[in-house]
This record gives C-alpha cells, structure tokens and sequence, in this order.
C-alpha cells in the first residue's frame, strides 16, 4: 500500500465527513461508520505492523510534499520504532473507544464527528518528520478534546474542559517558542532529520540572557511536553478532566494523550537538545520519583473510583520518567552501562504502551460500574463480587495489572525502568520502590471496599458485565496478559530504534555537550 | 534419566496445574463435580512425575548433579534476561515435597470444601498456587523467583480470601499480600544491587561473579540482606511475621498447603539457594532474625486458645529455625527441615482440619452458630471419638517436639547443632543456640497442650462432644500418609539409626562452600556440627522432655494450675496472649498516620494547590485582562482615540484583534469555525 502513514492519519477524515452528510436522526448509522472508519484504519495499522522491518531503527514509509517551501514547512511523515507501538495503540483504543461510546444519545452526530477529528489529530502527531506539522496536528488534536470533555462531559464539564483547554495551550504556547528557536537555528527548515542533525550543533555555545539557548529551549518544550504527560507539578488538571470526560474520552485521555507528551520528549528534546538530556536527566529522575509517590498517596486519599485511577495513571507515568533517565547510562561517567540505558529506554516506551492498555482498560471498567451504579464512591459498593462475578474476576486482574503483579505486561516495563534507573540515580530509584507497595496498597483496598464483604442491599439488581462491555475490556486484556508473559514480541519491534535514540544521546550529546 | 527428560518432566510438573487452573477458571462450574476430578487428576500427574523425578535421583545418586535450561525471555542487545529451570537435588526433593501435599490438600478437600458456594473456584486457585510454587522451585535465576514469587503472593490472596463475604478473610488476604510486598521491596533493591554489579540474574553467574570479588563487602552485604527481606516476608519472620497468623482466615486444607507446608517454606528455599552469596555479616543477620523469630513466636503459641493460631505460630517459630540454620552456615539442616516439617505440620493443619470439621459438624446439627469450633477452650476428650485423627496428630505432634525415632528430632538436630557449632566459634552470639533450645522447650510444651486440651481430659461442652465423629476416608487419608511420613526411617534409609541424619537425604545433598571470599568453607561447619553433635543430641533430648513433661504436669495432672500461673505472669500472659500488640501498634503508629498523610497530601494537591496556586493564574489573567480591557476602551479608545472618530476607532481595534498575523491563529479559527458547524448541525 502506497501512503500508507497518510492513509493511516487521513481514513478518520473521511468517515468524518460521512457522518457530516448523514442526517442526525440515524444514531446508529452514525456509530456504524465510526466503528468502520477506526477498523479500517486499525486494519491498516496491523498491516502496518507487520511489514514494519524491526531490524531496521531508522525511519520507514516516509512520505514527503511540498507544503509551503516559501517557510520551509513540508509535509513529511514517517514511522519508527518509537511511533509504530503508538500508533498501534492509537489505532486500538480509537476503535475500542467507539464502542465504549456506543450509548452516547446526546448530539451523536458531533461527538463522533470530533471523535474521529481527535484520531486524526493523534495520529499526525505520531507520524509527523516536520516540526510544523507535529505542531499543526498537536493543536488539531487539542479542540475536539475540548469539545469532548465540555459538551459531553459530567455535571463540571466546562470548568474542566476550559482547564485543560487553557493549560495546554499554555504548553502549547511554550512550545511554539521553542519551536521557531530551533527553526532559525537549523537555517529556517521544520524538516525534523535536519533539525536533529543540525540543531545540536548549531546551538552549541549559544547564549541568551546568560543562559545556555540549549537549556532554554529544552526547558521550553520539556514544559509544553510535561503538562501533558503530566509531571508533577502539572498535573491537576488530569484528574479533573477524568472525572468530568465521557469514559470513552477518559479512555483516549489516558491511554493515548499522556503519552503524546512522553513521546515529544523522545522525539525532539532527546534528538534535538541531546547534550541537555545530560543536565536534566537528574531533575527528570527526581520528577519521577514524586510522580511515583506523589500519585500513589493522593491515588490511596481518594473517594472516587475514577479519581483513584487518574492518579494512579499519575504514579505509573513516573517510572517512565525514572526510565528515559536512564538514558545517561549508557556514557555515565562511572564508564558506559549500555545494559541499564536500554533497560530504561525501552522500559520507558514499553510503559507507554502498557499503560495504554493497562489505564485503558481501568477507566472502562469504572464507565461500566458507573453507568448502572451512577456514582462512583469506593465506600459506596461493597460485596460486588457475588453479584457480578465476570466483572469482578476482570476488575481483580487490571487492578493487579494496575499494580505491577508479575505475569502482565505492567510489571515487565516498570521493572525494567526501575532496573535501567538504578545504577545511574540508586537514591531515587530505592525510594521510587515503595510505589511497589503503594500501588498495592490503594488497589487492593479499593478492590476489597467495592467487591468484599457483603453485597450492599441497594445493588442486588445490577447485572454483570454485558458482550459489548466485554468486547472492549478484553482484547487489552489479551495484550497485557501475553505481553506480561512473553515481552519480545513488542521489545523487538522497538528495540533498534530505542539504540539509535541512546546513541544520539550518549556520542552525539557527548560530543556537542555542555560538559 | 536423562538432562533434558528431567526438563520435559519439569515443564509438565509446572504446567499441568496451570492448564487445571485455566480449565476450571472458565467452565470448572460446568463440569461434573464442579471439575475438582480435574483438578484431582493434574495433581496426580504431577505427583507422579515429580515422584519419577525423585526415583531417578536416588537410582543416579549423584550429589553433584545439576541441570540448566534457558531461553532469552528479553535481549534489547546488551541488556538480555534469560528465563530457565535449574534442576538439582534440591530442586527434586522440593518438587515432591510440593506435589505431595498439594496432592493430600486436593484430596482432603474433597470432602472439608464439599458443598463450598465457591467450590470450582478454590480447585482451580489450588491449581494457581501449585503452578507458581513450583516455578519458584524450578526458577534458575532471581527474575523467575521474583515472577513466581508474586504469583505465589496472589494465589495465597485469592485462597485466604476464598469466604471474602467475611470482612475478616477479606482483611487478612489484603495484608498478607501487602506485608509480603513489603518484604519484595527488599527482594527488588537486592535484585538491582546484583544486576547493576554483575549484569546477569542467572544464579550460577551471580555466585561466579562474587567468587571474583565484583561484588563485595558493604555493597555484598547490602544486596544479600535485601534478597532476604523478600524471604522475610514470605516466611513470616519478625518484623513481618503479622500475616501468617491473620492468613488462617482461609480453609483449613489450604493453611496446610501454604501457610505451613510450602509458600512459607519459600523464603527458606529462597535463603537456601542464594547461600552462596550471603556475606558473613549478611549471615549473622540473617541467624538473629531467624533465632529471635523461633523464640519470639513461640512464646506467643504457648498462650493461644485458637488451635489453628496455636500452629501458625508454631510454624512460625518452626521456620525462624530453619532461618537460623541458614544463618549459622547449615543450611542443609535448614533444607532438611523444611522438609520433615512440611509433612508434621501439613499432618497437624489436617488434623486440626479434621477437628474443626467435626466441631462444625456438631455445633451445626445443634443450631449453634455462637460457639467458635476453633477454640481448644471448647474441646476435650476427643481421644475417643476421633482415633484415628488423635493418633495420627500425636505422631506429628511428637516429630515437631523433637522426639527420638521422629523425623522432626533429625532435622531439629542438625539445626541445634549448627547453632551450638556457630557460637563455639564465635563465643559472643551465644544468644543463637539460646534461642534455638528454649525455642525447643517452649515448643514441647505447647504442642503438648494443644493435644491435651484438644484430645484429653473431660470434654467441656458435653452436648457437642455426643455428636463428634471422625472424619470421612478422603480426609483421614492424609492424615495416616503424612503422619507415616513424620517417621524417621524414610529419611535415614538405608540406615536405621534414629539417632542420627546419616541417610539418602544427607548423602545427596551435600552443603556447597559460599562464594563469599573468607568464608568458613562446607567442610569446616561440618566438622563443627559433627562435634558437637553429641552434646546438641542430650540437650535437646532433654529440652524436649522436660517440655513434654511439664506439660502433661500442667494439663493433665493439673499439678500446677495454668490459671494461677498466668495470673501470677500477669503482664506476660497478657503479652503474650495479645501478640505483644504488635497488630496494634502497626495499626496505630504507622497505618493511621500514613493514610492521614496521604489524605493530606491529598489535600494539598486537590485543594490547596490547584484551587489556589493553578487556578490563581486563571484569577490573575481575568484580572489583568479586565484591567487592561478598562484601559483600552475608557483610556484609549474612549479619549484619545475618540478624536478620530467612534466607529473608525471601534472597527481597527477589532480587527486588530484578529489579525494577529499567525499563521497558527489562523489556523486555530478555521477550525473553530468547522468544529461549530458540525457541533450545531448535530443538535
């Protein structure tokens, strides 16, 4: 297939303007071509995956038009081992979402609309090799999100969608900055290969206003980057936009948009400001470990189910955090510990992706209590477990996924950040285990409040988890239980490019760099 | 047998149980029995593979023998981790020992689960446990064991908590998978500490890499005493020790398989395997634990009226000294230990099964539902009525006393004389055989008065006594099995001396030197055990008598008076009785502050923070915009630029607005501008 990363980003497009001309009264056509339009391209992604040449770390189906050469904006796209899992997984949890969304009865017409705009949006970032273009997506994908979370939203919708509207794009603004330093640096090109190439160098010695211009952009954009992820202290608006957005928004938000930040600070922070890398990775390794901590008390503090996942999501990106520290391992001044840096480095990735799978699931499953319940108040429940025992036996296995239990996939990428982290940063790293038993502590205690004990009198007429329920909850299931089992299917398809993205840090940061 | 035969048999040891798991899991309601034949019938076929296993180790008896398989379970290119099996005598003997009661555990199950709501749910959590108990077993490197030793931690959660309708259960399963984590956390550092130094996981290339001194000293130590903390959680050992008590909440048959034989005996195994690594200091820790945790909970069984609390802290107490005896550098006897006791205390757990089951049964038949079938308080006098479970518990109850012609004198033994070896060496840690022989005595002494009040003397209910029958075949099987098994021949064969371990077991496996440069070598603590053999044999010989004898002098003489006893030890009985309050100090000193903390912390982020700090930006930024709003049009717009006329001024200063000259704002519109179409035309 020719195009393939455009097809893949541009397929949401169509089904959108489909829908456009479909008539609003047909709810259920409506669902039917959103459900066509994200199996076609999830379709598309498996194809893509499996003609994806893992031996081969640089980047694959590249595409490239002329957009505005006046500017040097171009269209270029392309795929590596770093954006290939993501757009799997986008690809997934899309399809998935549409069928979580399936009893949306509120403007159907527009939430799926700007459900298919959000994938398009996500999608482009992914593939984007023009700065320009990541960027232009990075702001497409912000509106729907907006309109998502406000229009179909809970009882504070909007206070919560303008938050997270207006705290984006505060990043957003950080970045754009960021972004036209770089541009004039790299001689006015957006093309993201130059701008790797170039721009290390470019920079190199330049100062503004007394600081490093390295340290200032890679500040820049490392704030753009973290209020998505988010890294402590830029994460309150997480919860709040969880608690508010529809679930299968919730489900998008935290299996795909917090890693969009991740995956920025891969791309262009470690490619284009590598010898910072160096300097920051020792506030990054701190950050994650009051990420881990930080999110794991609030997350045992809180009431609301749906809350208590939003902060766990919190305390899991953490030790991806610990994990992309990692990096400097590999050129540590103790001598080079490739072992630790690739542990964490495709750690890190691999946490994204389960992650993905892992929160995905969580917030599904709370959508699915809440919608028969209504409320969503751990003290609230109680002796679910005979009542609905599928759902219950579900529930136990993502909240051990949740908390890092051997044998699903969780526990393979955080002990390899952990692992990766530890020689470089041992401190952090042995205070970041008491998340070990953190996580625990608030799941099982959450779990054992909702489903132990006896079953609440109120709650003798809900009825267990149903197919469509099911169909969504458990291909992410099968992932995070073969994955737990069986890693290298997914290591293997990262792993070149997690090594050139070590070597651009490690040799082409230790040659420029500060030090 | 050949390397990779013994392999395959592992891999169908490993995975039978868990293809039992997976079956019952998901149709197990739907078989005939509720699937437990399922269930039945893996086990026996590991049972019997295990047994071949064992068969051909005695026909090879090869002390040395040693097999590895693996498979690169990750290789990022320099960082590779490699999943496999190690398969050596111990392994061997630890497989069986695992099957066996396992077996027995489903047997005996049969009949004390019969009628369970959750019946085809426990086969199939039975079978969990097997699988991830005997991964730990086979593991060749701390990855396996750390995977297979959480898995443990969860099939030992679900099956606590198999009546979670009990806020009780429910409680005890959550920490005692919480306090377990505890001890992992340890087990993680140690696992870092090991990798980061030597870059491998696998055992033999861990113990290589300290034979060559890359790592050593504090670090060494470190990295040792961390790996032990995950055994101190699993088995229970002081600090930790609080949720093996709690974990009795779950059937009695799985208290047998878990809480006494097998899992707990995990962190035994763990501290076996990694012996080689331990530095001196590392060991000495390891021996106080152990030798203060043998005491410590000892002193706690002596005052339990709960017959099943009276054994958990005796298995408690029982694995403090196989601890010990890895620490003192025996840590055959420890291994050997393991073992006797995994069939004496499996054989007590059953009987108290067996008990409690009949109470039950009689406390039901009497609508009853007040009395607790658990306390000893309530029994008495069941000698008559329940031969068979009377006889074969006595068996067991004398083995785990230490009694001559009983494996449990064997293994005590070899402990007490590591101990007594140890502190000859090294005058100042005379605490450790101290430990280790009032342990001994206090042991005698409780065992005893479980027997005594449970069996003996005047029943105390008589209209429960009247309806009190042994139990059915299926549950006295393994009871007549095990206790057999508590005999001493069927370690010593092909000797007969019941005075001393010489024997199959002792012949096949042969203690290793640790790796740790500077050590006393294997050869050296077995030349000090060996002479003080003789003198360990008569002290424990009379510890354990003079601990059986006070007890019969107590409980069925009622020569002295227990009652005026503890009210003359007033504030000891009270002690003791109440665990030394450690569940509440815990509970008080660190569980409450910790969640008001985290409620605080909570706070801070959700209320203080955000409200405040974040949304101040907002306030700030609709103030300044206000301000400078007034400014533009009252200042601005309304005098100066007034002059050139309202409209003029009002229509440029709009689209000043506008054309900011951004490309991105442009943009921004467009899309506004087709996002509200399609939002409206949706309405």
């Amino acid at each position: 297939m020719d195009n393939i990363l455009s097809w893949i980003i541009w397929i949401p497009v169509l089904g959108m303007v489909a829908i456009a001309f479909i008539p609003r009264e047909k709810q259920d056509l409506i669902k039917q071509v959103a459900a066509v339009t994200t199996g076609i391209q999830l379709l598309v992604a498996i194809v893509l995956w499996s003609t994806f040449d893992a031996t081969n770390g640089t980047f694959q189906f590249m595409e490239r038009a002329e957009w505005i050469p006046s500017l040097g904006i171009s269209y270029i796209l392309g795929i590596d081992g770093l954006s290939l899992p993501m757009v799997a997984l986008n690809a997934l949890i899309i399809f998935i979402g549409v069928f979580v969304s399936w009893n949306i009865d509120r403007a159907v017409k527009g939430y799926f609309a700007l459900f298919l705009l959000l994938d398009t949006g996500i999608m482009g970032v992914f593939l984007s090799l023009d700065f320009f273009l990541f960027y232009v997506f990075w702001e497409v994908m912000l509106l729907p999100m907006y309109f998502l979370i406000g229009m179909w939203g809970g009882p504070q919708r909007e206070y919560a969608a303008i938050k997270f509207f207006l705290y984006t794009l505060f990043g957003s603004v950080l970045m754009l900055i960021a972004l036209l330093a770089l541009y004039f640096a790299c001689g006015e090109t957006f093309d993201m290969q130059l701008m790797i190439e170039r721009a290390p160098f470019a920079l190199d010695g330049v100062v503004w206003w007394g600081m490093s211009a390295i340290k200032v952009i890679w500040v820049l954009l490392f704030i753009g980057f973290a209020i998505k992820v988010p890294v402590f202290p830029f994460h309150t608006w997480l919860p709040l936009a969880h608690v508010e957005a529809p679930t299968a928004i919730s489900v998008v938000l935290a299996g795909i948009l917090l890693k969009l930040g991740v995956y920025g600070m891969l791309r262009i922070n470690y490619t284009m400001l590598p010898d910072a890398v160096w300097w920051f990775s020792g506030a990054l390794a701190f950050l994650g470990m009051i990420n881990v901590i930080w999110g794991a008390m609030c997350a045992l503090a809180q009431k609301d189910l749906k809350k208590m996942v939003a902060y766990s999501s919190i305390n899991h990106m953490g030790y991806l955090l610990l994990g992309m520290a990692a990096v400097i391992a590999g050129g540590s001044a103790n001598g080079s510990n490739l072992m630790a840096a690739q542990a964490g480095m495709n750690g890190a990735v691999f946490q994204m992706f389960n992650h993905g799978t892992i929160s995905a699931m969580l917030f599904i499953l709370v959508g699915v209590i809440y919608d028969q319940a209504h409320h969503r108040d751990i003290e609230g429940f109680g002796g679910l477990a005979s009542q609905m025992p599928i759902y219950t036996a579900i529930v136990a296995l993502a909240f051990f996924a949740g908390l890092g239990l051997p044998g699903l996939s969780g526990f393979v990428s955080e002990a390899m950040c952990l692992i990766g982290a530890f020689p470089v940063f041992r401190t952090i790293v042995i205070i970041s285990t008491i998340g070990i038993l953190l996580n625990a502590a608030y799941f099982l205690w959450a779990f054992q409040r909702m489903f132990f004990g006896k079953l609440n009198e109120k709650y003798t007429k809900l009825v267990d988890i149903n197919n469509r329920e099911l169909f969504t909850v458990i291909p992410l299931l099968v992932i995070t239980i073969f994955l737990g089992i069986y890693p290298r299917p997914f290591l293997d398809m990262i792993k070149e490019t997690m090594s050139i993205l070590i070597d651009q840090v490690v040799v082409v940061g230790g040659i420029a760099g500060i030090f | 047998m050949t390397g990779d035969m013994l392999i395959n048999y592992a891999l169908g040891i490993l995975f039978f149980p868990l293809i039992s798991f997976i079956i019952l899991i998901f149709v197990g309601k739907r078989l005939p029995r509720q699937g437990d034949v399922v269930g039945i019938g893996t086990i026996i076929l590991t049972l019997i593979l295990s047994l071949a296993m064992f068969g051909s180790m005695l026909l090879s008896h090869d002390p040395g023998f040693r097999h590895e398989a693996s498979f690169t379970w990750i290789d990022l290119g320099d960082f590779e981790i490699r999943l496999g099996f190690l398969i050596d005598n111990i392994t061997i003997i630890m497989l069986l020992v695992v099957s066996l009661i396992s077996t027995m555990t489903h047997i005996f199950s049969t009949k004390y689960m019969e009628g369970d709501i959750r019946y085809s749910r426990y086969y199939a959590y039975l079978g969990l446990f097997t699988f991830s108990m005997n991964g730990i077993v086979l593991a060749n490197n701390l990855v396996s064991l750390y995977i297979f030793w959480e898995l443990v931690g969860v099939s030992s959660y679900l099956l606590i908590g198999h009546w979670f309708e009990k806020d009780s259960a429910a409680d005890a399963s959550k920490k005692a998978f919480l306090t377990n984590r505890v001890g992992d956390i340890g087990f993680f550092i140690g696992l870092m500490l090991v990798f980061t130094a030597l870059g491998t996981f696998n055992y033999a290339e861990v113990f290589e890499g300290v034979a060559k001194g890359a790592i050593s000293g504090t670090l060494l130590t470190f990295a040792g005493i961390g790996l032990f903390m995950g055994a101190v959680g699993k088995s229970s050992q002081f600090p930790l020790h609080i949720w093996l008590p709690d974990a009795m909440e779950g059937p009695t048959p799985v208290s047998a398989l878990m809480h006494a034989a097998t899992m707990v005996a995990a962190g035994v195994y763990l501290s076996v395997r990694l012996f080689p690594l331990f530095t001196p200091e590392a060991l000495l820790f390891i021996a106080y634990t152990g030798g203060f945790t043998a005491i410590f909970a000892a002193t706690i069984a002596i005052t339990q009226n709960d017959i099943k609390k009276v054994l958990a802290y005796s298995t408690i107490s029982q694995l403090g000294y196989m601890i010990l005896a890895v620490g003192t550098g025996a840590y055959v006897a420890g291994f050997f230990h393991l073992v006797t006791h995994a069939m004496f205390k499996a054989c007590l757990f059953y009987g108290s099964g067996s008990v409690i089951h009949a109470m039950h049964h009689a406390l039901h038949n009497l609508k009853d539902h007040d009395t607790d079938p658990q306390d000893m308080r309530n029994m008495g006098g069941f000698k008559s009525k329940m031969p068979i479970t009377y006889w074969t518990m006595l068996v067991a109850t004398l083995a785990i006393s230490g009694v001559p012609l009983f494996s449990g004198f064997l293994s005590k033994d070899a402990i007490l004389a590591g101990t007594l070896s140890f502190a000859s060496h090294h005058p100042q840690h005379f605490l450790l055989p101290v430990f280790g022989f009032s342990a001994a005595l206090i042991t005698a002494f409780y065992m005893f008065r479980l027997i005594f009040m449970t069996f003996h003397n005047q029943p105390k209910l008589p209209n429960v006594y009247s309806d009190i029958h042994e139990s059915p075949k299926p549950m006295v099987f393994p009871l007549i099995l095990l206790s057999s098994l508590s005999v001493f021949i069927f370690y010593t064969l092909p000797y007969f001396n019941p005075l001393s371990d010489h024997g199959w077991f002792m012949e096949l496996i042969k203690a290793k030197d640790s790796m740790v440069p500077g050590s006393p070598s294997a050869h050296d603590i077995a030349e000090g055990m060996h002479h003080s053999h003789t003198l360990t044999m008569i002290l424990s010989i009379l510890v354990a008598s003079l601990g059986i004898l006070l007890s019969w002098a107590v409980y069925i003489k009622n020569s002295v008076s227990a009652d005026n006893w503890s009210k003359r030890l007033d504030l000891y009985y009270n002690l003791s009785l109440n665990k030394y309050y450690f569940d509440e100090n815990y509970n008080k000193y660190l569980y409450q502050p910790f969640l008001r903390l985290a409620n605080r912390v909570s706070y801070i982020d959700w209320d203080l923070y955000d409200k405040y700090f974040i949304n101040g930006f907002g306030h700030i930024t609709k103030w300044l915009s206000s301000v400078t709003g007034r400014i533009d049009y009252d200042g601005l717009d309304q005098t100066i630029v007034d002059g050139l006329g309202r409209s003029m001024g009002k229509a440029g200063s709009s689209l000043k607005e506008i054309q900011t000259g951004r490309l991105q704002n442009y943009m921004l519109f467009a899309l506004f501008g087709v996002i509200i179409i399609i939002i409206f035309q949706s309405f």
